[in-house]
Order: C-alpha cells, then structure tokens, then sequence
C-alpha cells in the first residue's frame, strides 16, 4: 500500500518540478524567442506555408483569429467525416473492419476534432488502420488549435492597448512542432520499448497454452497513445483504453501516461506567468486549480482503497480496494488517482472502468468535469478559468466597491454578459441532455430510428447508477473529455446525434467567449495600476475565484448529483 | 474560397508531417524494440503460446487460474463488466464466484480470496493476479499435478514481482503456468 501511494506523489510532485521549465520554454515558444528546434522546424514551417500561401507573420485581430480557427476546423471535419465513412473500402484495413454508419462517423469526427474523443466504437473493430492514423492527426491539431486560442489570450493580456493578437497559424504550427511532436515522440520512445506495439500487421491467431484459439488485436499504437496523452485527447487505440494491457503495459508506463496528461495543462499556466511577467499570479490560479485538484482527488483514492462496502460485507479480502474494472497492474490507489487527473484535465483516457468506480469516485469524477477549470485541457483548461477569473473581478468589485479592472483593463457589462452566458452555457448543455435521456428512460419510450427497442435498454446498471450514466455521458461531452460510464449503449443514432450537438457547442462556444473578451479588454486603454486596483495575484482573490467556481458549480449540479452517485452511496452503506 | 483553398493545401501538408512522417519515424524505432514492436510472445518449444501482456482463459484444475473476464479472454476485442457498485445482479454474481471458487479451493477461508480472483478486470485481458491470489491456488495445483506443494509454492514465489519503490505486487499468469508446465 505505501508503495501505491508514494507512486501517486511522486508522479504528481515530478509533474509540478518538470511543468516549470517547460513554462518558461513554452512561453519563449509563444514570444518568438530562438528555441532548440528552430533549425529543424523553421524550415520546415516556411515551406508549407510557402506552398498552401499563408502569410503566418501578419497581425490579426480577435475576430480574424476566430474566422481562422473556425475554418480550419470545418475543413478538418469534412475531411475526417468522409474517411471514417469509407474506411471500409480504403487502404490500410488489414482487418477488414467496417465503414462507420453516418450518425457513428458524425459524431467521432466532430469528438476528435473538438479534442474530446468519445468514442462510441471499439477501436479493435470499429477502425481501420488509416482512420487511426488520422484520427491520430486530429490529435495534434485539436490540441494545436486549443494552444493557439490559449496563445492568443496570453497576447491580449499584455500591457497595453492594441487590437494586433499575433498570428493564428503561427500560434497554432509553433504549439504542434515546438512541443507538441517532441514530447510525443519521447513518450512513444518509451512506450514502445515498454512493450506497446507499432505494427501494421493485423489481427494475430494464436493456440493459448490450455489450447483455446484467441486472436491478439494489434496495430500502430505507440504513435497514438504518446499524442493522446501530451495533447490532453483521451481516445484510445483498444476499446478499454489505457487499461488495455497494450496501451498501458506497465506500472512504469502508467506512470508516463499520467505524466503526459499533466504536463502541458500544468506548464500552460507557468507559460502564462512567464509570458506576462506576472509569475505570481500564475502561482496563484496554480494554487486555486491544485486545492481544486486535491479536493476531488483525495476522497477518490480513499474510497477506492477502502473497497465495495457490499463485497466487505461477503466476507472476502479487499486488501487493496476495489477490483471491479481495475487492473492488478495498477491497483486501486493508482486508478483513483487517474480517474481525477484524466476528468478535470479534459483527457477523458482511463486506465480503469468508471463505470465500476465507488460511488464516491463517480461523484468527484462529475464534479471534475462539471467545474472543467481545474488545470482543464490543452490551452482551453485556461480559457474555462479565465471566465471565473472575469466573473471573480466583476463580483469583488462591486464587494468592495472598486473599479472592476484585470490587469489593467476596466471590466464592463458586455464582458460580464459573456463570461456569463459562458458560464451558464455548460450546465445548461448538460443538464437538459440529461433530462431528455432521462425523460425517455423513465417512460420506456419506443425510440424508433433513434435506438433500436426502448430507451431503458441503453442503460447498463439500474436506478440510481443508470441515471448517472446517462448524466456521465452529457458532462463528458460537454467537458470534452470523452470519458465515459462506458455500460451506457451509446452507439445508435440518439446518442451519436445529441451527444454530437453538445460536444460542437461546448468545444466552440468556450473558445469564441474569452477570445471574444480578451480582444475586446485588449482594445481598452491602459490603467496603470493605483491604490483603487483590485489585486489579482494575492491569495484572498484566489479565494474568491474558487469561491465563484465553488459556487456555480455546486448550485447547477448539486441536484443532478444527488439523484446520481449520491444517492447510490447511500443506498450502499 | 481562396482561403479555403490554403487551408485545404495546409491540411494536407500538415497530414503529412503529423501522420506520415511521425509515425513512419516511431515504426522505425519500433524495429529496434522488443519483437519489432509488434508485441512481445511467449513461446514454448517454438510456439508461440501468448503474448506476455495478454491475460489467457484458464479454467482447467492443473492450472493457475486468472481473473473473471467480461470478454473472455479474447483479445480480439476487450472490455470490462461496467457494472455499478451497487447492482445487484453484479453483487449476486460475485457471491456466486465466490462460492465456486470454495467449492474447489475446500481449504481455504473466504477471508482469505483476494477481491481480483473474483471481479472482472477493466480490459477483460488483464495477466496478473496478486500474490495472495496466487498463493491460495498451489494447493489445488500440486494435487492435481500430484507435485510436492513446497515446490509449486517456491515456484510462484519466484514468478512474484514486488515493486522497489512504487507499485503493485503481482504474477504474471501466463508466465507461472509456462513454468508451471516445465516443472517435474
């Protein structure tokens, strides 16, 4: 057990040492500062620039960087969308697994390209080997783009008052080769020499030693698993995810996996600090998010060690927790852990079943991804926490009767106005999703086109529990994290199609918002500060920020919780 | 539509980078790696038997058995049970494999059945079993393989992986009935 618990700390303290470092470098990355890689990369960037004719030095505004990002984005999509559709004819197939039907490949394009990675099909058969390697693609960029925005914000908080933000394609390239694709390719390194396979050869036949006939799935999954972690996507290559003994062989790699989940949400807001010249504040919304993070993760680990109280009471040994869903290799301490980091990072990878978790488990995992600015994803981990930081100054202000002002700017109605459609967007999406599953679930309703049978056939668990898995799946497609109670049926057009529509507005939505006002703020004249400035990097305004967080979270998902996991915990005592 | 042109054209120089020429990078790595990075295999005589990540099925009474699995050991696919803590169908399901597994292990005390022996693995596929779980099948094992039970005992003891500083305890399955096999 002590072994268990020292792995948890240290990766966690490791990850918080390394972040720094990788702060300052991607804060000169962003700067245009000379880094190591320009040699190789800055040709490179001026070629394919050269050829596609973008100029990747002219200034754009806030509304420019948006047109940009949305339009890549559409490209992306149509492109992925016509892959998954034909996969089954195309090459690289050695499997010969199946075209997706369209609702499918509707919803796992757009659950890629929004950084989300969903994945309503098993990657043994659901893909061929091509759509791996481009949804692996959409790995980098969906993490690129939400580096990109993160970039542009960092610009639009500087000291002074312009509406020239940089450059969206040099923003986004930079994120993909400076740091992105190195750490990548370090993590693969280890993988592959861990054990996980880089192969294109299919399906392999073998004669277990007690003579059944089993086939291995295999393929090129070192590759995809490095990037799904650095850049915070979570899909994974096998059905299971990092529990699949391929994708996480060891308790070595597991260790690495969580590493390179953490790492780039963590160094983002050192990057911030860095970037800006304001390494206090970037400790303090470090401090808000990592209270956060341990508030979540420390009643997770202890129920998970503590075990099934109705498996206790059967009389066997729970020495080390709760098994169900949980791989020897990792144990349950390790697992908990991960189910936290992997929820309020918008990763969404697993490396147990969540679906199996205590309920207090489930608890904290929604409520990691119902909060979503606790570290968060690739950049836009930063962007969810801007919108409570914009929140925060406007409520202390009118408190103690100053000048709403962040970093020099005046805070007014029209940024006020949209932090809060942000803010109220996300329970909104989830929660009326979750109505309507349930609203067809309680009656039993015959779904026709939208799910084969009645609609309490997609739950896997009953009462409490399968209203919760319905709720898992709504924060998680609103989180974009991808996680899921994975017992849920959620193949079929109702599912695909709704949750599809959720994932679109809560990745694009959360971007457009504090773009919107971080161009707006920038545009604003300079205030240098003065006795009347509200102070933003000291430990009483982190507390109000976790306040309003606390706040808003706790009001628009208390009921929903206490339907769900809640409810379950104490049916189970 | 110009523009969209670019981005068409930046795309797919970009597709490029990311998914041709990185991958292609890391399978040329991946030929240096244990088995060419196409997994690692157990063989025996020459024939491949499993490979060493991948749980097997073992259910006959001369081996050492692994975890309860959702998919059945198959690894074509993978999975876990997905069940709720409290389900009751689930929780009547685990007393069930309790029962058996009394039922064959006469011997033992249910305190003495590690949670794992008796709940589905996450991926369906998972090769190891703790020590304990281990430990509680040699007596069955030796009978039936009429082996010394000192014997079985010092062998799984040796397949027993104890992490130095961060980890779990565990036993690779396979490997200990290979060995198992070997045994005289």
């Amino acid at each position: 057990m002590n072994t268990e618990l020292f792995g948890i700390i240290s990766i966690f303290i490791v990850t918080i040492v390394l972040a720094i470092p990788l702060g300052k470098y991607i804060a000169k990355v962003y700067l245009g500062d000379k880094t190591f890689f320009d040699p190789i990369f800055n040709p490179i960037e001026k070629f394919i620039f050269k050829i596609s004719g973008i100029n990747s030095t002219e200034e754009m505004n806030w509304k420019q960087h948006l047109k940009t990002l949305l339009s890549v984005n559409m490209v992306w999509f149509f492109l992925c969308f016509f892959i998954l559709l034909f996969q089954g004819s195309l090459f690289l197939n050695p499997d010969n697994n199946p075209s997706m039907s369209p609702d499918l490949a509707f919803n796992t394009a757009i659950s890629f390209l929004v950084n989300c990675n969903l994945q309503h099909y098993s990657g043994e058969t659901g893909l061929s080997y091509l759509s791996q390697i481009f949804l692996m693609f959409l790995q980098f960029v969906s993490a690129g783009v939400g580096m990109a925005a993160a970039a542009m914000v960092f610009t639009a908080m500087k000291e002074r008052t312009t509406d020239k933000l940089g450059n969206f394609y040099n923003y986004f390239i930079k994120s993909c080769t400076r740091i992105l694709l190195p750490l990548s390719a370090v993590v693969a390194v280890v993988l592959l020499f861990s054990g996980t396979p880089m192969t294109f050869e299919g399906k392999d036949a073998i004669t277990t030693l007690q003579g059944d006939q089993v086939e291995v799935s295999r393929g090129p999954a070192a590759a995809f698993i490095a990037i799904k972690h650095i850049g915070t996507n979570g899909g994974g290559f096998f059905g299971v995810n990092s529990a699949h003994p391929l994708e996480n062989p060891t308790y070595f790699t597991n260790a690495v996996e969580l590493w390179a989940q953490l790492i780039i949400p963590f160094a983002m807001i050192f990057a911030l600090g860095f970037y800006l010249k304001k390494t206090k504040f970037a400790y303090v919304v470090f401090g808000v998010m990592t209270v956060g993070f341990l508030l979540l993760v420390i009643p997770t680990v202890i129920s998970e060690i503590n075990g099934n109280p109705a498996i206790e009471k059967m009389g066997i040994a729970q020495t080390t927790g709760s098994m169900e869903g949980k791989e020897v290799r990792f144990g349950p301490a390790i697992s908990g852990f991960w189910s936290i980091a992997t929820t309020v990072i918008s990763t969404g990878s697993v490396n147990s079943m969540h679906d199996s978790s205590m309920p207090v488990s489930g608890t904290m995992e929604l409520l990691a991804m119902m909060v979503n600015a606790f570290y968060g994803g690739c950049g836009v981990g930063f962007l969810n926490f801007y919108i409570f930081i914009i929140l925060a100054v406007f409520i202390s202000g009118l408190m103690v009767g100053r000048t709403p002002e962040f970093l020099g700017k005046k805070i007014e109605a029209r940024e006020v106005k949209i932090a809060a459609f942000i803010a109220i967007l996300h329970p909104l999406l989830i929660l009326s999703g979750t109505a309507l599953a349930s609203y067809f679930a309680a009656n039993n309703t015959a779904m026709g086109y939208w799910f084969s049978g009645n609609a309490t056939g997609w739950l896997n668990n009953p009462g409490h529990h399968g209203f919760s898995e319905m709720l898992y799946e709504f924060t998680s497609s609103a989180a974009n994290n991808g996680s899921g109670f994975e017992g849920l049926g959620d193949n079929n057009p109702f599912w695909n199609i709704t949750t599809g529509i959720v994932l679109l507005l809560s990745r694009f939505i959360p971007i457009i918002g504090p773009l919107a006002i971080a161009g707006l703020l920038a545009n604003k004249k300079y205030i240098p500060e003065s006795a009347g400035t509200l102070k933003t990097d000291t430990t009483i305004f982190g507390v109000m920020v976790f306040a309003v967080i606390a706040i808003i979270a706790a009001l628009s998902f208390f009921p929903a919780l206490a339907l769900g996991p809640l409810a379950e915990y104490f049916t189970l005592k | 539509m110009k523009n969209i042109f670019s981005i068409v054209k930046f795309t797919l120089l970009i597709v490029v980078l990311f998914a041709v020429i990185y991958p292609l990078a890391v399978y040329g790595i991946a030929q240096f790696a244990p088995n060419q990075g196409k997994g690692e295999t157990i063989s025996v005589n020459g024939k491949v038997v499993g490979y060493q990540k991948i749980g097997q099925k073992f259910d006959q009474s001369n081996y050492f058995w692994g975890r309860p699995s959702a998919v059945d050991y198959n690894a074509a696919g993978s999975g876990g049970s997905n069940k709720g803590a409290s389900n009751k169908e689930y929780l009547a399901l685990v007393q069930k494999r309790i029962d058996t597994f009394l039922i064959v292990h006469p011997y033992l005390k249910k305190s003495e059945i590690p949670a794992e022996m008796v709940t589905a693995s996450g991926s369906g596929l998972d090769p190891n079993i703790s020590p304990e779980g281990a430990l509680i099948q040699v007596k069955r094992v030796a009978k039936e393989r009429k082996l010394a039970e000192a014997k079985v005992k010092a062998l799984v003891e040796s397949k027993i992986n104890t992490p130095k500083i961060m980890g779990t305890p565990t036993v690779n399955v396979l490997e200990l009935n290979v060995a198992l096999d070997q045994l005289k």
